[in-house]
């Protein structure tokens, strides 16, 4: 087994190529450069193409067609980036091609600033662009965690045919931590629907365009189908003490990382407290927290935003009498522990 | 009994949606008979644009996929650089290519990406019913230019073959038109020429064809025809931009 000493941007590309990805666009943007400067390397080491693309919309359009000639294939970006992208996310799951998007999350609205943020929340977990759809929605909190969930995006998007997303932010992109990088990938499924010319069977077609009354409307409620699947199959989640808690502070990503110490603290001092952490933003772990704060007193929901996991909370919560409580630092602004743990006391 | 002429192998039978005189219907049969005479039907992929020609996947019978409006350069490029050796082409109308879609074409020409382009100017948006394009002429009617085109108000149109013909990743570029039969079967030439620069890695080949659209520009097909020879070849000259070296002009 093979153990790096890598940042997020590397350990996601190196958890990518393990994966089997033979295509990576995309264009430079902070905190995530190193992500397109390691994969130019890399790609040309094993044998993958690399561009360097004039715009986010184009790169997610060559994944686009990437996907489409049946190669898994990626792009990484952060925030004003991401948003550039919703245009194509939204026919890569029109089109039901898989592909993987990592999003290094930074400040905004508008340019915002680079520094870590988890305000693109509510546009990774709805979709995102135009029209019903979801994304898979995977959160790491650690090097180890981006390696191995955009390892299993790869996988989760060529098993439902769809785009997933990994949700990081600027401090999990340039922190360094070692990483234990996963046996490449050799077997993959077949992809008979794949746009690679049609020797030897009939002329395939990608479209998301049904003209026809009553085509689409069947069309969506075929992708209706395959997210009521993935709910069901492919929610993620981690708990720490919630079994015995009266008290629950819900959180995740880097931030939940963060919060882990602060809860830690507070227990050592005797206050009755878990961390529910999802890992999956969508399918979000309704059912598993709402069990957990079933019979809570007190949820505190610690996000790097204005609050919008909280939303998903409150349908989680929608059996507990719980009072819900929310501590935020939105706009780059990245809590402590200390600040945690006053917030955990203060409630 | 001797078949002397039929439906290219590369045209599925299905009847097209195109309006009586349109111009697309010549040209997407031109680049199916070039397919089957080169014998590429099968390692054929073409990415269909937004506007009228989004549904060429019911007409060609080979691999064709959808992009979203103007992006089709993008999505050819990631195909053709995983696919090296099938021939792989987008079909776009003037509003994809040179309105939405500027970005992605002079990009994958500057990257000499070796695809192949065909350009349909009918100078309108055709699809959404008889909008100005980029490439609507000065005076020209449109359903947003009611007075017609006033450079000084709505700007100048572009010209596409002249644009790209400073980038030394196009190797071949040429603009032909559908206004006659002589234009007709040099477009057809021009399409296999294209081809055949793909099938020699020499970078990208873009053939701008001129066309008509009848029923946004409110005449009938004969005059829709005359149109194009006497106004649009004036404004858009009819002529080899960039010939590759080495071969005949």
């Amino acid at each position: 087994m093979k153990i790096k000493l890598l940042n997020g941007c590397e350990a996601s590309a190196e958890g990518a190529i393990s994966a089997g990805c033979k295509f990576y666009a995309g264009y430079p943007i902070t905190p995530q450069n190193r992500y397109p400067e390691y994969m130019s390397e890399r790609m040309e080491e094993i044998g993958g193409i690399f561009i360097q693309a004039e715009s986010e919309t184009s790169s997610i359009n060559m994944v686009f067609g990437a996907a489409a000639a049946g190669f898994r294939s990626m792009t990484s970006s952060s925030s004003p980036g991401i948003s550039l992208m919703q245009e194509g996310i939204s026919y890569l799951s029109g089109c039901e091609l898989p592909a993987v998007i990592v999003n290094m999350n930074r400040g905004g609205p508008g340019l915002g600033d680079v520094t870590p943020s988890q305000a693109d929340y509510f546009q990774s977990t709805r979709g995102g662009g135009h029209g019903d759809y979801r994304t898979i929605v995977l959160a790491p909190w650690s090097c180890q965690e981006i390696h191995d969930y955009t390892y299993l995006a790869f996988d989760l998007a060529d098993r439902y045919r769809n785009p997933t997303l990994v949700l990081g932010d600027g401090l999990i992109a340039q922190m360094y931590e070692t990483v234990r990088i996963k046996p490449q990938k050799r077997r993959f499924a077949k992809k008979p629907w794949a746009i690679n010319g049609c020797s030897g069977r009939k002329p395939n077609s990608l479209k998301s365009l049904f003209l026809t009354p009553g085509v689409l409307e069947a069309h969506n409620w075929k992708l209706a189908s395959k997210f009521a699947k993935i709910e069901k199959r492919e929610i993620r989640f981690e708990q720490y003490w919630c079994s015995d808690s009266s008290y629950i502070l819900v959180s995740y990503g880097t931030c939940a990382r963060i919060a882990k110490e602060a809860v830690q603290r507070a227990r050592e001092e005797g206050i009755d407290i878990g961390l529910f952490r999802p890992i999956t933003l969508w399918p979000f772990p309704y059912a598993q927290l709402g069990e957990y704060i079933k019979n809570a007193k007190k949820i505190l929901v610690v996000e790097m935003n204005l609050g919008q996991m909280i939303d998903d909370v409150k349908i989680a919560a929608a059996n507990s009498s719980a009072r819900i409580f929310f501590y935020g630092r939105p706009g780059g602004g990245i809590p402590d522990p200390d600040e945690i743990y006053r917030e955990i006391k203060k409630k | 009994m001797k078949i002397i002429y039929q439906r290219p192998e590369s045209l599925t039978p299905a009847t097209n949606t195109y309006c009586p005189g349109c111009g697309h219907g010549i040209i997407q049969k031109l680049i199916a008979e070039v397919i089957d005479e080169l014998e590429l039907r099968t390692k054929t992929i073409a990415i269909a644009p937004v506007g009228c020609a989004v549904l060429s996947y019911n007409y060609f019978n080979f691999d064709v996929t959808e992009a979203a409006h103007g992006r089709a350069p993008a999505v050819a490029t990631a195909i053709k650089r995983l696919l090296p050796n099938r021939i792989v082409f987008t079909y776009q109308g003037d509003g994809d290519l040179a309105a939405i879609g500027t970005a992605e074409i002079i990009h994958a020409a500057a990257r000499g990406e070796n695809i192949s382009v065909f350009f349909v100017n009918n100078a309108v948006y055709g699809m959404t019913k008889g909008q100005m394009a980029p490439t609507t002429i000065p005076g020209q009617k449109t359903t947003t230019t009611i007075n017609g085109r006033i450079p000084e108000i709505h700007g100048y149109p572009l010209r596409i073959c002249e644009l790209l013909s400073s980038l030394d990743g196009v190797v071949y570029l040429e603009r032909t038109t559908t206004s006659d039969i002589s234009g007709i079967l040099s477009t057809k030439k021009a399409i296999k020429k294209a081809f055949l620069q793909q099938m020699e890695n020499k970078g990208m080949s873009f053939v701008e064809i001129l066309a008509t659209c009848p029923t946004n520009w409110k005449k009938n097909p004969l005059e829709s025809m005359k149109w194009v020879k006497e106004v649009m070849e004036k404004y858009y000259p009819v002529k080899v931009y960039k010939n590759p070296s080495g071969t005949e002009k």
